[in-house]
């Protein structure tokens, strides 16, 4: 499954104010590989991910993605490069309807010409093609966090980090999400899940990552990982 | 049948448009003929007076309805168009169509200017931002002796212009088609990608960058687009009264106008502005004749209180949550 390096960070650090965030972050992802990044409340994770997707600006360090630099670049041309993201919580376009949700990456990433056609074939791929004319606000948790799926289908991401996708969702509202996140995969989407759910991240990931105080403790095959004392002891809570 | 099925919804972006360009252009005939057959110049001078705000009520709703930036500034790019205009008239004797051009201008690269210096502020800071302009600008005018600063400047408007029976109606015609212009320029926004990028931006500007929409881009656009409809609002007012002054040009009564009409007849969609200027212009005129102009902001403020508890989406959403 997996290729060459996609993505490169190397070094990154990043603080605010007098707390450092991150400090000298390394890691790799091949072209279509599955990593699990997990992490205590605090560890960094999400503060990896914005320096990823350019929501923050690293204090040190490179970021490359398919061999391009991607620092100084605003968000909405990494997403160009095929960087897609989800949010914590489902941050759809409220007053837009679902099909017109989807749309949006189209129109200016993507394939504006035959737009609409796609963002309904994108719906389909997620089962909420009978909801194309809904309102966000109409959709259940989990449909929520499908269409955001959607939307990143629509970029033709080489790159999905995937920020707890799985929040708040049930037994098997976890599962459809895998599903759906393992098609993308299938499609030759390299993933980053970020989540609590162990199940969800061991059924999930060919490779964990674990973060504890904004540093990397671990990277490698998620058994032996989660069988590390370190890890036990910081993450996991065992002595 | 199957989800799978399905057809994709129709999407408004890619309606055509010849139906509004005709269907404006025959309510716009039918108006001026209505008047001409009234046959009375106060006509010409209310009905100018409320297309002046549909015309500034669609500028506003370019920036603050479709993305949600809302510009307390108006009565600053309003002023903008109209001491350009007077400018073109005291250095070069030109009348008021070089004025609406040259209104546009220097409108437009102001919004462009002020949304570099602005749109990396978000929510009330933008607003209180806008608002200083306006000031400043204000301060500028009023110590400009070229353009008369406090006292103000006049214009000797022709008696005839050929064609019109007054200049009463040739200012109104004039004002008519920037009306229509200004309302179709909206609603060609609306429906393009642009719109649809406007709207994100107002409804997630985080999630609209994580989908790529170049969010700083767009609303530098639609800061200097609105700003540019705003000085053609405001470039034929000096040749409307024939004397303009800057007490005149920044009333506070543009900048709430601006606001109010887009909110009550319905923010971010291109003909609540027109609705809500036709209602609210149409009323204090109204009140004007008939009482005092001094009651012009008090009924916009009862209107705004009114429509903000029962009808928050305005006279369009209120029509469409039926």
């Amino acid at each position: 499954m997996s290729g060459a390096v996609l993505l490169r960070a190397e070094g990154v650090g990043k603080r605010f104010g007098g707390f450092t965030a991150l400090a000298d972050v390394n890691i790799e992802l091949r072209a279509g590989e599955r990593l699990g990044l997990i992490g205590p409340n605090g560890s960094g994770k999400s503060t990896f991910v914005n320096c990823i997707s350019g929501d923050f600006a690293a204090h040190d360090g490179k970021v490359t993605l398919g061999g391009q630099l991607l620092d100084g670049l605003k968000p909405h041309r990494r997403a160009r490069l095929g960087l897609a993201r989800t949010f914590q919580l489902p941050q759809p376009f409220a007053s837009l309807t679902v099909l017109e949700n989807v749309r949006v990456p189209l129109l200016f990433a993507g394939e504006a010409a035959h737009a609409s056609a796609r963002a309904f074939e994108c719906l389909e791929q997620v089962e909420l093609a009978a909801k194309a004319d809904k309102l966000p606000k109409e959709l259940t948790q989990v449909e929520q966090r499908r269409l955001e799926l959607a939307r990143a289908i629509a970029l033709r991401p080489q790159l999905l980090i995937a920020d707890e996708a799985m929040a708040g969702l049930s037994h098997a509202e976890v599962d459809q999400i895998i599903a759906l996140l393992l098609r993308m995969n299938a499609a030759g989407t390299a993933v980053i899940m970020i989540e609590h759910i162990m199940r969800a991240v061991t059924e999930f990931s060919e490779r964990l990552v674990v973060f504890v105080a904004g540093r990397k403790i671990a990277d490698g095959e998620p058994r032996e990982v989660l069988a590390m004392p370190e890890v036990e002891g910081a993450y996991l809570g065992k002595q | 049948m199957s989800a799978t099925a399905l057809p994709a919804p129709a999407v408004a972006g890619e309606r055509r448009h010849l139906s509004y360009w005709l269907g404006a252009t025959a309510v716009a005939v039918a108006l001026a003929v209505a008047l001409r057959l009234l046959g009375n110049e106060y006509g010409w001078y209310a009905g100018y007076f409320v297309l002046q705000y549909v015309v500034l009520a669609a500028a506003w709703n370019i920036l603050g309805g479709y993305a949600g930036y809302v510009n307390f500034g108006a009565a600053g790019f309003m002023a903008a168009g109209s001491y350009t205009a007077i400018v073109l008239y005291e250095s070069m004797g030109l009348g008021v169509i070089p004025g609406i051009l040259g209104g546009a201008v220097v409108a437009g690269l102001l919004g462009l200017g002020t949304g570099y210096l602005t749109l990396r502020l978000r929510g009330v800071y933008f607003s209180i931002a806008t608002l200083c302009l306006a000031v400043v600008l204000q301060t500028l005018i009023v110590n400009w002796d070229y353009v008369g600063g406090s006292r103000g400047a006049y214009i000797i408007r022709p008696m005839t212009v050929p064609g019109f029976a007054s200049y009463g109606e040739y200012i109104f015609i004039v004002m008519l088609v920037l009306a229509v212009l200004a309302v179709g320029i909206g609603r060609t926004v609306e429906m393009s990608r642009l719109g649809t990028g406007l709207q994100a931006i107002r409804d997630n500007e985080r999630a609209a960058e994580a989908v790529g929409v170049p969010t700083l881009r767009l609303k530098l656009i639609a800061c200097t687009l609105s700003g540019a409809l705003m000085g053609v609002a405001g470039a034929p007012l000096p040749f409307y009264a024939g004397y303009i002054n800057p007490e005149g040009a920044f009333n506070l009564a543009y900048a709430v106008n601006s606001i109010a009409m887009p909110l009550i007849g319905g923010a971010g969609t291109w003909l609540g502005p027109v609705i809500g200027a036709v209602l609210l212009a149409t009323l204090q005129q109204a009140a004007t004749v008939t009482i005092s102009s001094a009651l012009n902001l008090w009924i916009v403020g009862w209107m705004l209180v009114i429509f903000v508890a029962l009808f928050p989406r305005g006279i369009i959403g209120w029509f469409r949550n039926r």
